[in-house]
């Protein structure tokens, strides 16, 4: 009786927690006084780093976009811009609450359920992420003649995969987020430094055949790897890697769904560590002066 | 466990550890808290003073689950902070003055909606409570400005305001008039011991080094110097302890030396400050006839009595009796307005 009830205050601080926390990311977010300045750079900062890489594929090739490795690494770095909000989003709250807003002691010190407080924080850049990846494969469908038909691609397999994806994201973030609270110094962009280093050990830019054997391995290892295969094909029809062609979709939706469920235990243990270090540490209302 | 305890520590230490450098000397650890044992009833408004450095603040960050302590237990309404912290932070709220904080970008309002949502609050009680709060420290012409356009001042009541919203069984205050001009400081102080009054059951605990703070507002206090707690009782009843002993403030011409003071016979507690243009010398004396003798010793010295004042005794000469020194620094005198 009285663990139930205790549950059901729990449930009822988790969903406060992930509602405020959203709201909270979005007012963050998207508080530039110029809306101008808030599209360059939510969207076309985004945008401009995954055409990067396909501007220096172009030319390279001599503008061959009909060659399969063409929409392997235009979908590869489309779908890429999520890793980079998605983890900046969360791991990113703690060194807003606790450096710029002096508030994390604060919101510590009321009853949120924090995993859930740290996924709402990462809501909105997940949205602007959005709109940054939906522009980016709309302009290479027009522009690059991508054989991609969202009417008609495999949306079994497609949806399942993105949001298994998604999730799995965030909770890489949490985990930053946990290295975020117990490292205050010099970590501003944690985010985005371990979004660049697996950059090429998921395949996003070329497929992992091309990778020396142990470095396969770790590729194998990350959910992001299946995850971007499985959007391929849900969305190409086909594969452009070898190594990972012999999995069928259904195996691929199992080993990101397992693989996602590995990271999320991981994670989610190692925040509390880290949570407990801070505590023990005296971190948790530390704020690094410059 | 008794249930009518608000806090209460058994045998509360912290220690904390101090990096060094290479080469660097000195301690690797620092002692915070030693040995704290302290009962705070419900409905208490209850003061923890002590100088800089005391371990307050690691006290109440212990309490609020922000800070585990090295040894020792902690309850917080009966409830283990390090075992059971959730149900701890269901039941009280924290401000520390002296600091600021808050979403820049945020309206005053914002802000402070924002906390009230993680305490699920209803959005009728949330806009009263806002509104009650913004009046109580005169910010409610401000509600819809910008944090980053606020003074540091306003924000400092702005974040005093945010302690009150979710009505909290327990609430810690950490130094609330810390750097807030006399009349803000006096307004919150009136506040708080409303506030208590009002609410049958809740409870406060406040830390201050200001003695007037203690004196004046709370039921009791605890005086606390480098992580020990020395004493524990009612002001009056601490005050009571010096009763007998006469307490003393001379005003004379600036004396070059005043270390001797503290040897003359009959002088139980001596502090002195150099002020601009004369100096202060505060005695605690086993009975008047030493008077006698203290001002021959200020003759001696070739100084001029400019004047003499014999006062009940204050928490401050608890203070210094138990502690040796003064509570305020050297220079900057505690803030005797109230
Ligand atoms: N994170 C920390 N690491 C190392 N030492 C610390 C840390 N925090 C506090 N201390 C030390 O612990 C002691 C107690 O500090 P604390 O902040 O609790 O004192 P306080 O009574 O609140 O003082 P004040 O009136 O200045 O706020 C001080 O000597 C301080 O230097
Ligand atoms: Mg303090």
């Amino acid at each position: 009786m009285a663990t139930q009830v205790l549950q059901r205050e729990t449930w009822r601080e988790s969903l406060r927690s992930l509602k405020v926390a959203t709201w909270l990311g979005w007012q963050i977010e998207s508080n530039w006084t110029d809306p101008f300045l808030f599209a360059v750079y939510s969207l076309i900062k985004p945008i401009a780093g995954a055409m990067i890489l396909v501007v220096m594929y172009l030319v390279v090739s001599g503008g061959q976009t009909g060659n399969p490795i063409f929409p392997y690494i235009y979908l590869g770095n489309a779908f890429y811009i999520y890793v980079g909000s998605v983890l900046m989003g969360i791991s990113y709250a703690i060194i807003d609450d606790r450096e710029h807003y002096g508030v994390l002691k604060y919101i510590y010190v009321s009853p949120i359920q924090v995993y859930f407080y740290l996924l709402g924080r990462g809501v909105a850049r997940t949205l602007t992420g959005t709109i940054a990846v939906i522009i980016t494969l709309a302009f290479g469908v027009v522009v690059f003649k991508l054989p991609v038909n969202f009417l008609a691609m495999n949306h079994a397999l497609f949806w399942p995969v993105f949001l298994i994806g998604l999730v799995g994201l965030a909770l890489i973030g949490i985990l930053l987020a946990g290295v975020t609270l117990i490292t205050a110094r010099h970590n501003y962009f944690i985010g985005e430094a371990v979004a660049g280093a697996l950059y090429l050990l998921c395949g996003a830019v070329f497929p992992l055949d091309v990778l020396p054997k142990f470095l396969q391995y770790i590729g194998l290892g990350l959910p992001m790897t299946y995850w971007l295969e499985g959007l391929r094909r849900a969305m190409l029809g086909t594969s452009a890697s070898p190594l990972l062609a012999p999995f069928s979709n259904e195996t691929i939706l199992i080993i990101l769904f397992s693989s996602t469920l590995l990271v999320g235990l991981i994670s989610l243990s190692f925040y509390r560590w880290c949570e407990r270090r801070a505590k023990e540490k005296g971190l948790i209302d530390m704020q690094t002066m410059y | 466990m008794s249930q009518m305890l608000a806090v209460k520590t058994e045998n509360l230490g912290r220690v904390y550890q101090i990096k060094r450098k290479r080469g660097e000397s000195g301690p690797t650890t620092l002692v915070a808290l030693e040995g704290v044992n302290l009962e705070v009833r419900q409905g208490e408004l209850f003061g923890l003073l002590g100088p800089n450095g005391a371990g307050k603040t690691t006290l109440i960050k212990i309490l609020t689950t922000l800070l585990t302590p090295t040894s020792g237990r902690a309850f917080v309404d009966g409830i283990d902070v390090v075992e059971n912290p959730q149900e701890v932070r269901r039941r009280i709220n924290m401000v520390s003055g002296g600091e600021t904080c808050g979403y820049g970008l945020l309206t005053v309002e914002e802000n402070l909606w924002m906390f009230t949502q993680f305490y699920g609050l209803d959005f009728k009680t949330a806009r009263e409570r806002i509104q009650y709060m913004l009046e109580v420290v005169g910010l409610a012409d401000r509600a819809k400005t910008k944090v980053y356009h606020l003074s540091t001042g306003m924000k400092q009541k702005m974040n005093f305001a945010r302690g009150f919203l979710n009505d909290p069984q327990i609430l810690f205050l950490d130094e609330p008039t810390l750097g807030l001009d006399v009349q803000t400081s006096r307004i919150l102080r009136d506040f708080v011991k409303r506030w208590v009054r009002e609410r049958p059951g809740k409870t406060i605990l406040l830390t201050t080094h200001y003695m007037v703070e203690a004196d004046e507002l709370c039921d009791r206090v605890a005086i606390i110097d480098q992580g020990r707690i020395l004493a524990c009782d009612t002001p009056a009843n601490l005050k009571k302890r010096l009763q007998g002993a006469s307490v003393f403030k001379l005003q004379t011409t600036p004396l070059d030396t005043l270390e001797h003071f503290k040897q003359l016979p009959g002088v139980t507690q001596f502090a002195g400050h150099r002020r601009n243009g004369h100096t202060e010398l505060n005695f605690i004396l086993e009975d008047e006839n030493a008077l006698v003798k203290v001002l021959d010793a200020v003759q001696a010295k070739g100084g001029h009595l400019l004047s003499l004042e014999k006062r009940e005794p204050t928490l401050e000469d608890v203070f210094i009796h138990l502690v040796g020194r003064g509570l305020s620094d050297e220079e900057s005198p505690p803030e005797r307005i109230l």
